[in-house]
C-alpha cells in the first residue's frame, strides 16, 4: 500500500495567502491609479513604473547578493511598496530621485530590518520622507493637473491645498476649499490645485478601501479611527477660529490615502482591535496638529511613522478580548 | 438575538454533500474485534476477562481504572483470543482485548426490540449508575467520560442542559443523519439527563446548514416542555463545548474554570442517544455512528459502526482506498488525527469518522514569514494570539506562554486555517501547552507540600 502522509491538524486551509492580499491593495490602488495618469498623464506613468521596477530590483538584489537567500519577489510585497511610494510623489519628480527613494525604502525601510514582516516602519513612508527631506524643494513642486496635457518636466506647477492652508493659520485666517466636491471627484481638467499622484481623488481612495473592507484585507478599525479623530478634532479647532474645517482636512492632502493604505499596512499596524484604534486615533491627532502648528504643510506621513513606532508597545499592552474575561449573567 | 459565539471563528467549506441524507447502514461484523483499553480521558480499563473465556455483546471486557474513566464492554460474540497491544492509528501500541467473533449473541438483559421506551422511572442517581457502567463518554470527539459531567462538583448547580448538534467540522454528517433518524430517541436521552441533573431546561444547538434537522428536532420538542431548538449561525468551532455555551446561553467559560460554572452542562446527541439505549435498553456503549467519506470514495455514507472493527475492513466496505488518496484522518479535517496505520486501528469511541483526502490536497506550500495580517487573532475563538504563542514558543518562553492564556488554546485549528503564510502556529502552541501544562502540575504538586 502506499505510504499516507501524516500531518497535524487542521488538515484543511482557507486559501488565503500573501500574494493574495498583496494583490488585492494593488487593484485596491488602481482607480486611484486611473485617476492621477487622468489628472497628470505621462509623468504619472512614469514615475510609478521607476518606482515599481526599482524596488523590486532593490529587493532582488539585497536578498539575492546581501542575505543569499532565494529572492521571493512573487508575494508581491515589493510591487506594492512601488505602487505606495510612487502615490506619494509629485508626478514630476525627476527620475533619479525617485530610483533614489525606492532604493532607500526597500533597502533602509524593509530589509535592513530582516525583510517582509520585520520592518518597523511603513517602507514606503520611509521612502518618501527620505525624498522629503533630502529634496524638499523638488518634493514639494506639485504639477498643475492637466491630464496628458501636463509635462513630466517643466511642468506649471502650483501650491497645494495644503499650503494655503497652513499660510491662512500663520496669517490668523481660516482657509476652506471652494469647491470640495470637486476634491473629492478631482479628475476635473486644470484643477488648481495640485498634489502627489494618489491625493487626487477621495472618492476614488474611498472606492479601493470599501473594496479592501469586502474583501476582508483590512478591518474598519484603523481607517475609521483615523478619519473619525481629523474629523472630530479639526471641528473642534475650527470651532475655536483654528485652522480649516473638517472636510478641508479630510478631502486635502494624504489622509485618504494614509488612513485606507498607508496606515493599515499589516506589517507596522497592531494585532488586536483595540490597538488599532487606539493607533488611528493617534494618527489622527498627530495630522492635525503638523497640519495646524507644525513646519511642514502636510504631516501624514510622519504622523503614521511616529505611531508605528508606538506599535510593538500597544502590542504588548493592548491584547485582543479574551473568551471568558467577562462572565455575563 | 445573537444565535453564534461572539468571539473568532472561521468559514472552512463544509463539504458535507458527499454523504450528507445518506441513511445509516450497518457495518458488517469483522472476523476478529479489537477492543482498545483506553478509548475515553482517564485511566484505561482494567481487563476483567481472560484468555479462552466466552464473551457476548455486551459481557464486560474491562472495568473502569478510576472515577474518571470508563469500562469497556464486548461489541461481539466470540472467544476472548489474547489480550495484547494493537499498532493505534499513529503506529504506536495500545493495550487491546482481541475477540475472535462466532456467531452474535447478545446479552439477554439488551432490549433490542425496535419500540421507543418513552418512560424512565429512575432515580437520578440509578441513572448515572446505569450511564457509568454502561461505559458511555462524549461522543463529540473528547471522549470525556459522561458519568463525571453529571456529577457538577459540590457547590455548584446545572441550571440547563445544552445538546450539542452542530456538528462544525467539515465533511462530517454522523450527527445530522442520527438526529433525522433517531430524533425521538434523543429526545428522550434529553429528558432522562435533565432529570438526571435536576435541571428543567434544555437547548438543542443545530447549526443552520441542517434545516431538515432543525425542523424535525423543533417537531419533536413541540410537545415537550422545557427543551427548545436553536439554529445556529454557522461558525467553526461553534461545536466546541465552551463556543455553544456562548452561542445558546450568552455566558463565556471563565480562563481556567470548568463550562459547569455557568451553570451548563454539554451533551453531544450521540451520547444522548448512547444514553438513551443505555438506559431503556440496556444496551452499554459498543458501536457508534461514523461518517466514511472524501471527495473520491465510491461509497461514502454514514455507517454503523461495532467498535473493534478494523479500519481496512471499514476502506474495503466504501469500496477500497480511493486512487490518490494522500492523508486518511479519523476524524474531521479541522481536528482529526491523520493516520499512518490504516490497517489493524480498531473502531472505537474516539472514532467519528473517516475521511479520505486526495494526494493533492494534502501538501501545503511552505511557509513565509509572519506578515503580522492579524488575520490569526481575529480567528481565534478564545481570543488568543497565535502569532505571538506561536514566536514566544521557539524562543522557549513558556512563562510568557502562560501569562498569554496558551491553556486556553482548544487546538480547533482556527489560526492555521487562516494563516496566508501557512505558518503551522499550531506546532509551537502545542508544545506551549504540554510544558506549560507540566509546569502547573509541578507548581501544584509543589503547593501541596
Amino acid at each position: 500500500m502506499a505510504q499516507l502522509i501524516t500531518s497535524a491538524a487542521p488538515h484543511v486551509h482557507s486559501g488565503d495567502s500573501v500574494q493574495k492580499n498583496m494583490l488585492l491593495v494593488i487593484l485596491a490602488l488602481l482607480p486611484a491609479f486611473v485617476v492621477s495618469v487622468i489628472a497628470f498623464g505621462w509623468g504619472a506613468l512614469i514615475t510609478t513604473c521607476i518606482s515599481i521596477v526599482a524596488c523590486v530590483l532593490t529587493e532582488w538584489c539585497i536578498t539575492k547578493y546581501m542575505l543569499k537567500r532565494e529572492p521571493s519577489l512573487l508575494d508581491l510585497s515589493a510591487v506594492l511598496t512601488g505602487l505606495l511610494l510612487a502615490m506619494n510623489l509629485p508626478s514630476n519628480l525627476p527620475w533619479w530621485m525617485v530610483v533614489l527613494g525606492s532604493v532607500f525604502a526597500i533597502g533602509i525601510g524593509k530589509m535592513v530590518f530582516g525583510g517582509l514582516g520585520q520592518n518597523v516602519f511603513n517602507p514606503a513612508l520611509v521612502g518618501r520622507v527620505f525624498l522629503l527631506i533630502s529634496f524638499p524643494a523638488a518634493m514639494t513642486t506639485w504639477p498643475v493637473a492637466k491630464g496628458f496635457a501636463t509635462k513630466y518636466l517643466d511642468a506649471e506647477t502650483a501650491a497645494t491645498p495644503l499650503s494655503y492652508m497652513k499660510q491662512a493659520v500663520a496669517g490668523h485666517q481660516q482657509f476652506e476649499l471652494d469647491s470640495w466636491l470637486d476634491s473629492f471627484l478631482s479628475c476635473v481638467p486644470d484643477h488648481i490645485m495640485g498634489g502627489s499622484m494618489g491625493e487626487i481623488s477621495a472618492l476614488a481612495l474611498l472606492i479601493g478601501g470599501i473594496f479592501l473592507l469586502c474583501t476582508r484585507v483590512i478591518s474598519w478599525h484603523i481607517p475609521v479611527s483615523i478619519l473619525g479623530t481629523v474629523a472630530v478634532f479639526s471641528a473642534i479647532l475650527s470651532a475655536f477660529g483654528i485652522g480649516s474645517g473638517p472636510l478641508t482636512h479630510l478631502l486635502t492632502g494624504g489622509i485618504m490615502l494614509g488612513a485606507i493604505f498607508m496606515a493599515t499596512d499589516y506589517v507596522t499596524s497592531p494585532m488586536a482591535a483595540w490597538g488599532k484604534i487606539i493607533y488611528g486615533i493617534g494618527i489622527g491627532v498627530i495630522v492635525v496638529v503638523i497640519r495646524t502648528w507644525g513646519s511642514y504643510p502636510e504631516g501624514m506621513s510622519f504622523a503614521i511613522l511616529i505611531m508605528n513606532a508606538c506599535v510593538p508597545l500597544l502590542d504588548a499592552y493592548v491584547g485582543p478580548k479574551r473568551f471568558g474575561e467577562v462572565v455575563k449573567k | 438575538m445573537k444565535n453564534t459565539f461572539c468571539i473568532g471563528g472561521v468559514h472552512p467549506h463544509d463539504n458535507k454533500s458527499y454523504s450528507a441524507h445518506k441513511p445509516i447502514v450497518e457495518a458488517p461484523l469483522p472476523k476478529q474485534a479489537v477492543i482498545l483499553l483506553s478509548q475515553h480521558i482517564g485511566a484505561p480499563a482494567q481487563p476483567v476477562v481472560a484468555v479462552g473465556d466466552k464473551v457476548k455483546v455486551g459481557t464486560l471486557l474491562a472495568k473502569a481504572g478510576g472515577f474518571v474513566s470508563a469500562p469497556v464492554h464486548s461489541s461481539v460474540s466470540g472467544t476472548v483470543a489474547k489480550i495484547d497491544n494493537v499498532l493505534d492509528c499513529q503506529g504506536q501500541p495500545a493495550p487491546a482485548i482481541y475477540i475472535d467473533v462466532e456467531g452474535d449473541e447478545w446479552l439477554p438483559e439488551i432490549d433490542r426490540s425496535k419500540g421507543l421506551v418513552h418512560e424512565c422511572t429512575l432515580e437520578p442517581k440509578e441513572i448515572i449508575q446505569k450511564i457509568q457502567d454502561a461505559g458511555i463518554v462524549g461522543l463529540g470527539g473528547a471522549c470525556f467520560p459522561t458519568h463525571v459531567k453529571l456529577m457538577p462538583p459540590p457547590g455548584k448547580k446545572a441550571e440547563v442542559l445544552i445538546v450539542n448538534g452542530v456538528e462544525c467540522e467539515p465533511y462530517l454528517t454522523n450527527d445530522h443523519q442520527l438526529m433525522l433518524e433517531h430524533g425521538e430517541e434523543i429526545i428522550v436521552g434529553i429528558r432522562i439527563v435533565m432529570k438526571a441533573l435536576g435541571v428543567t431546561r434544555a437547548i438543542i444547538g443545530i447549526e443552520a446548514n441542517k434545516p431538515d434537522a432543525i425542523e424535525h428536532m423543533q417537531d419533536l420538542v413541540s410537545k415537550v416542555l422545557g427543551i427548545e431548538v436553536r439554529a445556529l449561525k454557522v461558525k467553526y468551532p461553534q461545536g466546541g463545548e465552551k463556543q455553544l455555551i456562548d452561542a445558546c446561553i450568552g455566558r463565556q467559560v471563565p480562563s481556567g474554570a470548568l463550562p459547569i460554572e455557568t451553570g451548563a452542562v454539554v451533551d453531544n446527541v450521540a451520547t444522548l442517544y448512547a444514553i438513551y439505549e443505555a438506559v431503556q435498553k440496556n444496551k452499554p456503549l459498543i458501536s457508534r455512528v461514523m461518517t466514511i467519506t472524501g471527495k473520491n470514495v465510491s461509497k461514502p455514507g454514514n455507517y454503523l459502526v461495532r467498535f473493534g472493527t478494523p479500519t481496512s475492513q471499514l476502506v474495503e466496505m466504501v469500496g477500497g482506498l480511493p486512487a490518490g488518496t494522500g492523508e486518511v484522518i479519523a476524524g474531521g479535517p479541522m481536528m482529526g488525527r491523520s493516520m499512518s496505520n490504516i490497517d489493524t486501528m480498531p473502531a472505537n469511541k474516539r472514532m467519528s469518522a473517516l475521511l479520505f483526502m486526495p494526494e493533492d490536497e494534502c501538501y501545503r506550500p511552505n511557509p513565509s514569514p509572519c506578515i503580522r495580517c492579524a488575520k490569526c487573532v481575529d480567528a481565534c475563538p478564545m481570543g488568543l494570539e497565535p502569532y505571538l504563542l506561536s514566536s514566544m514558543a521557539k524562543g522557549e518562553e513558556w512563562e510568557g506562554m502562560e501569562k498569554h492564556r496558551v491553556m486556553d488554546c482548544i487546538d480547533c485549528g482556527s489560526c492555521v486555517f487562516t494563516c496566508p503564510a501557512h505558518r503551522p502556529l499550531l506546532d509551537g502552541i502545542r508544545l506551549g501547552k504540554g510544558k506549560v501544562g507540566a509546569m502547573i502540575r509541578e507548581r501544584q504538586a509543589a503547593a501541596k507540600k
